[in-house]
């Protein structure tokens, strides 16, 4: 999230697409009242109406995958009714800036961006236009045909209301009532936000879908200021922290990119991932890049490496390949992985084509299933349609503690890192995930030291102090080295300039934390396990702070609670809230103020003194937001496609169906034999209904931590299968049916919910028929599996196999998430 | 002690049935097998183990759709007919307003069970006893609010003093507008669980529209009672308040399981 969940009660519209809160982050409702209780309109877009469409004031259908068409559609309804904040977008966008004029639009190029090979793009006309001296040329009036607002303007000028709804199946009238409302809040004294999960990011358009969001945001000045920002509410509760901690292979703690292979040295990856910009007023923090780098290396290696050699041990990716899920998988389907292991996670049910994940498992000579529970992953070899007799895989458990019962931090959707206390004992053998690594880590070292080993280094020279060994051999793991690791400190004895100060220094001794991250170094002096979490350990566990619950602000920013990274800010690009003169766009929604000769409020964000003439977006290199973002590998306009899999025959706005940069399972060469897609030259009439993948209060994830709580089975104890009235009669199903749900990669058996709460939709003349399925169930809790002697069982059953096993291998262009949220599929009674 | 009420304000309910859940951990009631029958409402009904469930509740209207979630569960009456026909005086009257239920006087007679206007009271065979929400009595006398209230994510769940309450109930319904009405303050002496409802009580399935201290009940404990009570101890006056109101003790039914009600 930009902003936080408390914020979410300043807003004046709120925009639940992409997400049902009421359901999923019940909490979020706590704050979605309190906005509705002050005036707020909930605006609630979704294939189905949900429990937060009960709640919302408008609900507006919408066919599963037309997300980009709906607000591509919102982007023309707000240029064309000038409802954008001009002043806004013209000081803080990259609206001004004058593009490549060989720049092409999917419009005047066959539904392609211009660059396009083989799937994929060369981005050399997705460029500026430069002065002599490297700036970029700019036309402040916004007139330039050109420049990125009249080009942005010209793209979505094809979105007309009535291509969206032959597009998305949403009524003109509902397209145009919540347009006028969620664009009512460009004025300076309004804010809008945007609540997503799940369902916009698991698309092939997944990127852009959000990007669509934001370019909505920039027009009607929302960034930055109280009860504005685009919320992506986070699925697990710590998932924001393992992103910010480089769980994704493509980055290091921090969001600095994994090296590549063909940047041998430290100072290449740094020549090659240091931005630069010739903008003269732009600051441009990320060109303090390489202490960053430095002060993470340090932290692998502490100084048993020097940085070069640090650089050196850490593994690279080959140039161009992908390591994420779904071509993990892959190759574990094609027997090229020796050993997995499955740490906290259940890909057997949380794995797109779950059939080929579990496939891809008995082609393993060995499995480590660290987990609370036996799981439908751990015990895959006796799942359903497995031949125990015929599968190698070795497969160890290591039972380990649940989140009560161990000490360590999570860090939520709002960016808060709060430290959670052990409260009970983990039970039996189980141990602490940290005890576990760091068991293996000693143990994979000293077989290291022993036998020798390719990269050995890269495990023998790292700096593991997280605890102590007891007596009894057992290495204790102390979360409070880490996150002061995390944190980062002192290497040696340093005297340093402050660096807001110029002339001021500051001495530091060796292991004294590092303030902020702004007192990192590149030389080797700090480090810091991850930069942006500098200041969240330092005299101090911050995130453990429960006593301060001032409110200065009255805002909700509750600066003494926890801690919020960066720099314990709570909203941010808070530097665009306030106008180029310093002064708050509207003094209802001050988050920044400045008072004598300092800012106070919020920690301030990339905002300069006032009047310095700074542009506030100080991560991007020329210091404002993107409107146009050449960054992304399908376009610097998202543009829709249509999924992967779909129901209709072509795409209303261009001759190009598909999303172009995707990555096809089913091309030679590519993916394996059971990557199958349904229908997506022409429709295929065996699958013809869409289908979504949702989850419900009761149940979480693969609900393996749920589905032996049996409370909640007992409320939600059933795989089922929600659809209209109109599918059922067509199908012959009544409510409380058992159905049989298919695609080509696989079927799964659920009770029929018969609901008005689905309706078909007419795209284009068409009826077209959505249904949608949760993804919480699997075999292992269910009755009639072979229980063998000292199985748990249940208390209460729950039925049915995992959803998962009908989604396509598909990902987005940019992250390769699966798309869960719209595939094809048949449904007949049992 | 003053008299306090549980607040059901259904407008910001969002069916998280997180109150379900709480109420069943904090009264440590074991979980039954349940199957889906095409709702995402589960138990089906109120059962001797659910004291309080979410009704979820389609509403078709020309276009449109509504989805609404009521929490259901005992209404804790000021003039309360489980109260007057309970033979034993298992059910009471507690020091807050609200109806306890002791389980050790109770004798499985299940007048109650007919009585209610709210079919609330739930028969279990195994104990031979009667349940029902007794609002969390334990927590109010500890000086915490009931289960469901302190899990309600939302505030559509509160407790508090009575006229506060009634207070704030009538100024949501202001401000709610259009068909939203305060349900509880009206009968049966007022109910000490009340509901801001937005839409008429009569939408609601399982609502009674007026509810009431059934006819018989009334002439039997106002009239006829004193009269028995002079001839016959509790349990005996039980077995014959029983025979008069409905015959002979017929087998147990199972309650709450038939595979119906919900949406």
């Amino acid at each position: 999230m930009t902003n936080h969940w408390i914020d979410i009660r300043n807003s004046d519209v709120i925009l639940i697409m992409g997400s049902n809160p009421a359901s999923n982050h019940p909490i979020a409702f706590k704050w979605i009242t309190a906005a509705m209780e002050k005036g707020a309109k909930v605006i609630c877009v979704d294939p189905r109406f949900t429990q937060s469409a009960a709640k919302a004031h408008i609900y507006a259908p919408l066919r599963s995958g037309t997300d980009i068409a709906f607000l591509g559609g919102m982007i023309r309804y707000i240029i064309e009714n000038k409802l954008y904040f001009e002043e806004y977008v013209r000081n803080y966008t990259n609206a001004t800036f004058l593009v490549n004029p060989e720049f092409k639009l999917p419009g005047d190029n066959n539904g392609v961006f211009s660059g396009l090979t083989d799937g994929k793009y060369d981005k050399a006309t997705w460029s500026y236009q430069t002065e002599g001296d490297g700036r970029i040329k700019k036309d402040p009036t916004m007139q330039d045909p050109n420049c990125v607002f009249q080009l942005m303007k010209k793209h979505y000028s094809r979105y007309t209301p009535e291509v969206v709804n032959k597009i998305t199946g949403t009524p003109v009238d509902k397209l145009i009532e919540i347009y006028k409302i969620y664009g009512s809040t460009g004025t300076p004294d309004r804010a809008g936000n945007e609540l997503y999960a799940m369902g916009w990011t698991q698309h092939t358009v997944g990127t852009q879908n959000i990007r669509t969001m934001c370019i909505i945001q920039l027009l009607l000045g929302n960034m930055g200021i109280p009860g504005g920002g685009v919320a992506a509410m986070r699925g697990e509760s710590n998932v924001q922290g393992s992103t910010d901690h480089g769980l994704l292979f493509h980055i290091w703690p921090g969001y600095l990119n994994t090296p590549k292979a063909s940047l041998a040295t430290l100072a290449a990856y740094n020549e090659k991932e240091t931005p630069t910009t010739k903008e003269p007023n732009s600051l441009n923090w990320q060109k303090n890049k390489p202490k960053y780098v430095a002060s993470f290396l340090r932290a692998m290696y502490g100084t048993n490496a020097s940085l070069d050699e640090a650089y050196n041990l850490l593994p690279k990716i080959d140039d161009g390949a992908n390591y994420s899920w779904l071509n993990l998988f892959d190759v574990m389907y094609k027997g090229k992985f020796t050993g997995f292991f499955a740490w906290g996670m259940n890909p057997a049910c949380s794995g797109a084509h779950s059939n080929k994940v579990r496939q891809a498992l008995t082609r393993l000579d060995w499995m480590v299933n660290v987990n609370l529970y036996d799981n439908e992953t751990g015990s895959f070899w006796r799942g359903p349609g497995m031949d125990p007799k015929k599968i190698r895989t070795e497969v160890f458990m290591l039972p380990c503690a649940a989140s009560i019962e161990k000490e360590g931090s999570i860090i939520n959707s709002g960016r808060w890192n709060q430290w959670r206390y052990k409260a009970i004992d983990p039970p039996g053998v189980a141990l602490p995930d940290g005890d576990i690594c760091s068991e293996i880590y000693f143990k994979v070292k000293e077989l290291y030291e022993k036998e020798g080993g390719p990269n050995m280094e890269a495990i023998t020279k790292l700096s593991w102090n997280y605890g102590t060994k007891t007596f009894d051999g057992h290495y204790h793991f102390d979360p409070h080295s880490v996150a002061k690791e995390i944190n980062g400190f002192f290497l040696e004895d340093k005297t340093v300039e402050n660096p807001t100060k110029k002339g001021e220094f500051k001495e530091f001794k060796k292991g004294d934390p590092v303030p902020t991250f702004a007192w990192l170094q590149d030389d080797g002096s700090t480090s810091s396990g991850c930069w942006v979490y500098c200041g969240s350990y330092t005299d101090k566990n911050m995130s453990a702070r429960r006593d301060g619950k001032k409110d200065p602000t009255g805002i909700g920013l509750y600066p003494e609670w926890a801690w919020a990274w960066p720099v314990n800010r709570r909203i941010i690009y808070n530097g665009a809230s306030v106008d180029p003169s310093g002064k708050p766009w509207s003094a209802k929604k001050a988050v920044i103020k400045w008072v004598g000769d300092k800012w106070v409020g919020d920690v301030p964000d990339g905002v300069g003194d006032p009047g310095s003439g700074r542009p506030p977006f100080i991560m991007k290199p020329d210091g404002v937001a993107s409107l146009f973002g050449p960054g992304l590998a399908d376009g610097p306009f998202p543009e829709h496609y249509e999924p992967l899999e779909c129901p209709v025959e072509k795409n209303f706005l261009s001759p190009q169906k598909s999303n172009p940069t995707i990555k096809r399972f089913d091309k030679p060469g590519v993916g394996s034999d059971v990557d199958v897609y349904s229908g997506i030259d022409s429709c295929d009439p065996k699958y013809p209904f869409i289908c979504a993948t949702y989850r419900i209060s009761e149940h979480w994830q693969t609900g393996l931590q749920t589905r032996w709580c049996p409370w909640l089975s007992e409320m939600q104890p059933e795989m089922w299968c929600e659809m209209s009235k109109e599918l059922a009669k067509e199908r012959g199903i009544s409510n409380g049916d058992k159905v049989i749900v298919s695609s080509p990669r696989g079927e799964v058996e659920c009770v029929a919910i018969v609901t008005p709460r689905f309706k078909p939709f007419n795209i284009n003349g068409n009826i077209l028929h959505e249904v949608g399925i949760p993804w919480h169930f699997g075999w292992i809790t269910t009755k009639d599996r072979q229980y063998n002697p000292g199985d748990k069982k249940a208390e209460v059953f729950t039925w049915g196999d995992a959803a998962n096993l009908l989604v396509p291998t598909i990902g987005d262009a940019n992250t390769t998430i699966p798309e869960s949220k719209a595939f094809m599929v048949n449904v007949v009674k049992k | 002690m003053a008299e306090y009420i549980k607040l059901i304000d259904v407008s910001k309910c969002t069916g998280c049935r997180g109150c379900q859940l709480a109420c069943k951990q904090w009264n440590q009631q074991k979980a039954k097998q349940t199957v889906n029958y095409g709702t995402y409402q589960n138990p089906p009904d109120l059962q001797a183990n659910t004291w309080t469930l979410i009704r979820f509740q389609e509403v078709e209207e020309k276009d449109t759709v509504k989805w609404l979630f009521r929490k259901d569960g005992c209404m804790h009456c000021t003039n309360a007919a489980c109260v007057k026909v309970c033979p034993s005086g298992a059910l009471h009257y507690t020091e807050v307003g609200t109806v306890g239920l002791n389980h050790e006087l109770c004798i499985g007679c299940k007048e109650c069970v007919s009585a209610c206007p709210f079919n609330i009271p739930r028969y279990d065979r195994e104990t031979d006893k009667v349940y029902k929400c007794d609002l969390c009595l334990s927590r109010i006398r500890a000086d915490l609010i009931p289960a469901c209230a302190k899990a309600c994510p939302t505030g559509a769940i509160t407790f508090g003093e009575k006229s506060a309450m009634i207070k704030k109930a009538h100024e949501r319904v202001k401000e709610l507008g259009g068909d939203a009405n305060v349900y509880g303050d009206k009968f049966v002496g007022g109910t000490h669980v009340m509901y801001v409802l937005d839409e008429k009580p009569s939408v609601y399935e399982k609502l009674p529209k007026n509810p009431s201290v059934p006819i018989t009940v009334t002439l039997w404990k106002d009239i006829m009672k004193p009269l028995s009570l002079l001839a016959a101890g509790g349990a005996l006056a039980g077995s014959f308040l029983h025979y008069i109101i409905h015959g002979p003790k017929l087998p147990d039914e199972e309650q709450g399981q038939e595979p119906k009600g919900g949406e």
